[in-house]
């Protein structure tokens, strides 16, 4: 902008009709024009505005989980249960033991004095509620956990590759082709498995096995971002400066190349999420009675035979399993077309 | 074209021991105790028994010592018989299926091939329909349903879309079922009075013209092909969709169109075969993973191929079978990926040449 300024005449009211003069905010000029433009494309169309307001919603009930379902017992990611009964019970059945404190938000509500599942109980009498509930804290963990993870080992790998080039890029990069030729579900459940013996039944083995077969496309899409960026003219002169490699990688190229991989990581929380539910669902990861969506899923499969009389224990969790990840899904899609580089220059 | 054969035929080792070499890495990272029931069938009891096994397959020695050990087996000093090696198709003995990991795959596989194959014809020729159909009428109603659907397709989760067809189909109307073959399907077959040639259970059923059979077999396929279907839709709605958009715009279509030709012909002869690469790399890469195992799908369904093997492997921990199923599953993979790929060079001559 500055060059505009400068003009022959010292005159430049001809260049400002020519150019345009809109106000430039601070948000466009701390993250830069090109960046400003994909942040834009977050709230441009009425599907990423809707996805928005899911993500809200459920980064509501994730903060508010203590208000909305007060925790019984010491641990709160333990679901609480009334009773062993095998049977699941219906929504609006009482809640006789380890009945949680009422919060204020109850009676007005459901006009009830005392507890009661309110979406009903799955196998073993934990409640379905509390399992969504205290799930969405476990989903945003669990998604936050790989995504921060996976991101850092693509970048670091990507980067390394595109920046040095030759020999390194080619093993890098073969490794990488390697670990994407193997089917991503399967990989990290047996990961998950051969890692439970170990680590014992937690979060931490299917957290590190998504984590394992979860950076390569990041370290792809880096990887093109700098190729792209590492023969602009300031990269040259910081090399002409005489810096030391990895100065120039991390404070001159990565900063300009990060951002729409940035982006689209944290999109994939949708996906992380939904992995880790599948993992749960197959039997895989927390031990029996912790608060996830793909655990209390996974009570319905010894039921298949009564699903219709016990439809609760399905549709509850599976409906806000999939509203979640359609969250991040109609954003990322939005996303897509922003960053897609057909796309520059148009916005 | 040749030339592109051979480099692509010289990758394969290199996979086939990038993938052995990560499954054996992950092997290494258990005790010795769980490592040797990839040689042995009883678990070792004492102290003494744990020892001579370490001593015996080697399971002390360096990484790579031990990597060349798992691939060939180990030669016993005592009977001169070979034990272990995976080159040898030897990949132990799996705890849960009570039976070697060989017998267990050769006894699944078929049922995925089975599966794989009708879900194929659904899987394409819908997803593709329909991204046509969307691209053609950019912007209009059925567009915007199609657009609406493959979003909401990819966040449904297969095991919850499973789940729910479970609900309606089986235990709300009693259609179909799961699993694989209903009893007196299997007591036929046990009796050897349906002759199995293939081992895909519909294809022999069609063999003997035993068209009962072969609908108990549908019967019980019925709800996996829906799901794996509905969930591969979305995928090639939107790139066929996006794909036919591109090509609508190309010179040769608004030719085509100037030329006079019918709006049909346009579409179905110029547009739509050129519109194609695309979705004909992500077809390949989905029948490969048909053919790899459906995990979570035949799971749910309680469908007994590969996929399920592998779950209930893991769920049990048992890990020498889990490894055993990965390493087959791997292969497959790789081998079907050559398949794609020399035939993608086939079509679109630009793949051989790069």
């Amino acid at each position: 902008m500055t060059e505009n300024n400068i003009s022959p005449t010292g005159d430049n009211r001809l260049l400002a009709e020519t150019h345009s003069t809109r106000k430039i905010g601070w948000l466009e000029r701390t993250v830069g024009p090109d960046n400003y433009r994909i942040l834009k494309g977050l709230v441009k169309t009425p599907a990423s505005i809707i996805g928005m307001i899911l993500i809200f919603i459920f980064i509501l009930i994730a903060i508010f989980a203590p208000v909305i379902a007060p925790p019984v017992g010491n641990d709160p990611y333990k679901m609480p249960r009334d009773g062993f009964v095998g049977e699941p019970k219906a929504p609006g059945s009482p809640w006789k033991r380890n009945v949680p404190e009422i919060p204020f938000w109850y009676k007005t509500v459901t006009g009830n004095e005392k507890w009661e599942h309110l979406l009903g109980t799955a196998q073993g009498q934990y409640d379905i509620f509390y399992g969504i509930v205290w799930g969405t804290r476990t989903a945003f963990k669990t998604g936050f956990i790989v995504v921060v993870a996976t991101v850092l080992i693509g970048v670091i790998l990507g980067s390394i590759a595109a920046y040095y080039g030759g020999a390194v890029d080619n093993v890098i990069m073969r490794i990488t082709d390697i670990f994407m030729t193997l089917p991503y579900i399967m990989m990290a459940l047996i990961f998950s498995a051969v890692l439970t013996p170990i680590l014992g039944r937690s979060l931490l083995p299917p957290l590190i096995a998504m984590i394992a077969f979860g950076w390569m496309g990041y370290a792809r899409i880096i990887r093109s971002d700098i190729l792209s960026i590492k023969e602009r003219d300031y990269v040259l002169a910081a090399k002409a400066s005489g810096l030391k490699n990895g100065r120039i990688l991390f404070k001159h190229i990565l900063p300009n190349a990060i951002f729409p991989t940035l982006v689209l990581a944290s999109l994939g929380i949708g996906d992380v999420v939904l992995g880790f539910a599948a993992l749960s669902f197959l039997g895989i990861g927390t031990e029996v009675g912790y608060a996830d969506w793909g655990q209390v899923l996974s009570f319905a499969r010894n039921w298949i035979t009564s699903l219709d009389k016990y439809w609760y224990i399905v549709v509850y969790p599976g409906v806000t399993l999939t509203l979640f990840v359609m969250g991040w899904n109609l954003v990322g899609d939005a996303m897509r077309d922003v960053l897609d580089p057909r796309m520059r220059g148009k916005s | 074209m040749t030339n592109y054969i051979i480099r692509r035929l010289l990758l394969v080792p290199v996979l086939l021991i990038g993938v052995t070499l990560i499954i054996f890495g992950m092997l290494q990272l258990l005790g010795p105790v769980e490592r040797s029931a990839l040689y042995v069938r009883d678990f070792p009891k004492n102290e003494k028994q744990i020892e001579g096994l370490i001593r015996k397959y080697g399971l002390d020695k360096s990484f790579f010592e031990q990597y060349w050990r798992w691939l060939n087996g180990v030669i016993d000093p005592g009977s001169g018989e070979r034990q272990g090696g995976i080159l040898y198709g030897d990949f132990g003995y799996s705890r849960t299926a009570s039976q070697p990991v060989v017998d267990l795959v050769k006894e699944r596989f078929p049922n995925t091939v089975d599966l794989a194959l009708w879900t194929v014809y659904p899987m394409l020729s819908v997803g593709v329909w329909l991204g046509v159909k969307a691209a053609v009428n950019q912007n209009k109603f059925i567009d915007q349903a199609a657009r609406m659907y493959s979003i909401i397709g990819t966040s449904f989760p297969t095991f919850v879309f499973g789940l729910l067809i479970l609900m309606l189909l089986y235990a709300k109307l009693g259609w179909f079922m799961p699993g694989k073959m209903s009893d007196w399907v299997s007591k036929l077959i046990f009796s050897g009075q349906l002759k199995q040639y293939t081992h895909l259970l519909t294809i022999d059923a069609l063999l003997n013209l035993r068209f009962d059979v072969f609908w108990d077999a549908m019967r019980h396929m019925i709800m996996p092909i829906i799901t794996l279907s509905y969930i591969n839709w979305a995928t090639f709605v939107r790139v066929t969709r996006s794909s036919m958009l591109e090509t609508l715009r190309q010179d040769y279509v608004v030719t085509a169109r100037a030329k006079g030709l019918k709006e049909n012909d346009v579409i179905n002869k110029h547009a739509r075969p050129n519109a194609m690469l695309p979705v004909v790399t992500m077809a390949g890469g989905s029948i490969v993973g048909l053919l790899g195992g459906v995990v979570i799908t035949e799971t749910v369904f309680n469908y007994p191929g590969i996929g399920k093997a592998s779950a209930d492997a893991a769920a049990n921990l048992d890990v020498v079978t889990i490894l055993g199923l990965a390493i087959f599953s791997g292969t497959i993979l790789i081998l079907s990926n050559l398949i794609v790929d020399i035939v993608y060079a086939f079509i679109d001559p630009r793949v051989r040449l790069a």
